[in-house]
């Protein structure tokens, strides 16, 4: 092995551990978890209770949509919305393995129809549209599925007059359906400029980790972009940069807090701070009735 | 002038005619029919090569040196250009060209991705991929353009949006995100063309438009197929498999209703007769400025969103 090859291999354990971080070991028993962050071992019901937040060091573990819901939405108020549309496979993609079978696995892991959930529900009282993307179902990437319950999501807040939310978690465009993910961007990104029109307030949470498609499209288009802390954002993934501009980058490149430094990002949140800072917004955003 | 592999049995071929008029000449021999009939021979061998090209080697003829770029048809196919530079916030990108002129009778604003033919060209224009910056003073010009109710045009010959730290820390998804939006609001009609390259959200940052056209041996994905083989297979020597599989040509994206027309290279691809590729092109162009130029804003908007709304296939 040369030296090169080496730092090489370092490169990609890095980011390979980096990437382990933002989910907890359960592999150490049923009761116990581990802390990639800071190897502290956790009992699993105190890492619940907290939120998914490491008790000890305070970092932000991946969550999914749907304890994403359970955290935000009052109990009982949410209702999920256009779960019925699932996946097809037109251009009858196949990699090392075909796209059938990947989203299959994707619904048994993750017991789940597709990468997003959306629907209305109530925060802290207040109605509103949302769309919740889960990281775990082929890593939160936007096919013509997500794209379209975004859309709809968006579509459902016009019709109702209320506020949209999108909490996004992806590593971009669904490749596997190529061009019509793609065209996914345009259609969200078309959708906002609805909203828009019709001055309805619409607010993004950007969560670990939200890149590429979703970051270049209804992602960064929110009137008020919230990053939840720990999560990393970006459009070209960190190995893609240092590939091409072959140096190493800072190490806190992409995170919510160099985002909020370059001006990108309204304001950061930690996750027990989540709800109650949407429903503020909300709530300040409302119009009188006249 | 580069020659790809597959043009190589041609370039011989013609080589080879080119010997026997020489021979001809000096020897004062008539061989006028000969030449005739292998000059048919060579043309028809040409339409059969051009006809059964695998995706991976038009990707080559998209990337080729010589393509035509922004630039040149700009001169072929505008008058009276002029460029509009900057975004007004401290950059000029590149990569990113734009400005105002006439097709025609018609006042247009047109915009492109540009790419240099050697390599100094190409560090000028960044090998085409633009900076946050670049969508930015697009962002400008379509305003400019809706403003003083112009078509807008673009052409985009493009690898895909520079990843780099600044790209990153000036905002590049942002960017892309914001001309999407906007794009959806124009109240002018939008033409967008693929001339080359179309990857990624790089392109579709200039292409929200309605009407799309590719020129025939261009592509337009979601990610490379470098890429995606690096990503999906793990193995970057699979580009060829990963560009079947992604369906990238111009007749996949028709099929999938995704562009509206398909623009016929000259034989042998838009490097080989630069002043028809051009007339071509600017055929197709004024024919959707005449279909579109009176349709009133609102119809415009509506369709536009409409159309990309319908985009995409799911089970239900
Ligand atoms: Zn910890």
């Amino acid at each position: 092995m040369t030296v090169k090859d080496w730092f090489e291999q370092r490169k990609e354990m890095q980011i390979a551990r980096r990437d382990k971080e933002t989910r907890i070991d359960d592999s150490v028993g049923n009761l116990w978890v581990k802390c990639y962050h800071c190897n502290a071992q956790l009992l699993k019901k105190e890492v619940e209770d907290n939120m998914e937040v490491c008790p000890k060091c305070g970092y932000h573990f991946r969550i999914n949509a749907r304890t994403r819901i359970n955290q935000l939405f009052d109990e009982g108020t949410f209702e999920e919305l256009f779960g019925n549309i699932t996946t097809a496979d037109p251009l009858e993609f196949s990699d090392t393995e075909s796209y059938k079978k990947r989203v299959t696995a994707a619904r048994a892991k993750t017991n789940m129809n597709e990468a997003v959930i959306s629907g209305v529900g109530e925060i802290e009282g207040e109605l509103t549209a949302a769309a919740v993307m889960d990281f775990e179902f082929m890593g939160g990437s936007m096919g013509s599925v997500v794209g379209e319950k975004v859309t709809l999501a968006m579509e459902e807040a016009l019709k109702r007059e209320i506020p949209m939310i999108a909490v996004t978690a992806s590593g971009g465009a669904r490749m596997q359906e190529s061009i019509l993910s793609l065209m996914q961007m345009a259609k969200t990104s078309c959708a906002v400029a609805k909203l828009n029109e019709a001055g309805l307030l619409y607010i993004t949470v950007l969560t670990e980790p939200t890149f590429g498609g979703v970051t270049a499209s209804f992602a960064m288009l929110g009137d008020i972009i919230i990053a939840e802390k720990d999560a990393r954002i970006g459009f070209a993934g960190r190995r893609v940069i240092e590939q091409t501009i072959r140096q190493s980058l800072p190490a806190d490149f992409q995170t919510a807090s160099y985002l909020m430094k370059y001006g990108q990002i309204d304001m950061i949140s930690d996750r027990a701070g989540l709800k109650p800072m949407l429903a503020k917004i909300i709530r300040l955003h409302k119009k009188k009735k006249s | 002038m580069a020659i790809l592999e597959f043009e190589k049995p041609i370039v011989e071929i013609q080589k080879k005619i080119q010997e026997l008029k020489e021979i001809s000449e000096s020897s004062g021999m008539d061989v006028t029919a000969e030449i005739e009939t292998f000059e048919k021979q060579a043309l028809e061998y040409k339409k059969e090569v051009y006809a059964n090209l695998t995706p991976a080697q038009r990707l080559q003829i998209a990337r080729h040196a010589d393509r035509p770029t922004f630039l040149d048809y700009v001169k072929l196919m505008t008058t009276d250009f002029m460029e509009m530079h900057g975004d007004r916030e401290g950059m000029d990108d590149r990569a990113i060209i734009g400005g105002i002129a006439k097709i025609e009778d018609c006042s247009v604003v047109i915009i492109g991705t540009q790419k240099g033919k050697n390599t100094k060209e190409n560090l000028t224009y960044n090998f085409g991929m633009p900076q946050p910056q670049g969508y930015r003073k697009a962002l400008r010009l379509f305003n400019h353009a809706n403003k003083f109710n112009m078509p807008i045009v673009t052409l985009i010959d493009t690898p895909g949006a520079y990843p780099g730290i600044k790209a990153e820390e000036t905002a590049q998804g942002t960017a892309i995100a914001v001309n999407l939006r906007e794009m959806a609001k124009l109240n002018v009609p939008v033409i967008a063309v693929i001339t080359g390259e179309g990857c990624s959200g790089g392109a579709l940052g200039l292409a929200v438009a309605d009407r799309v056209y590719m020129l025939e041996h261009s592509y337009y994905t979601v990610i490379s197929p470098e890429g995606c083989a690096s990503i999906l297979w793990r193995d970057a020597s699979m580009a060829g498999t990963a560009a079947e599989s992604l369906k990238i040509t111009s007749e996949d994206l028709l099929k999938f209703g995704i562009i509206d027309g398909i623009v016929k290279e000259p034989l042998g691809g838009a490097h080989c007769d630069y002043e028809k590729m051009a007339n071509d092109l600017k055929e197709t162009i004024m024919r959707a400025i005449y279909e579109l130029r009176d349709v009133n804003s609102k119809t415009l908007r509506n369709d536009r969103y409409n159309k990309y709304r319908r985009m995409g296939v799911f089970c239900q």
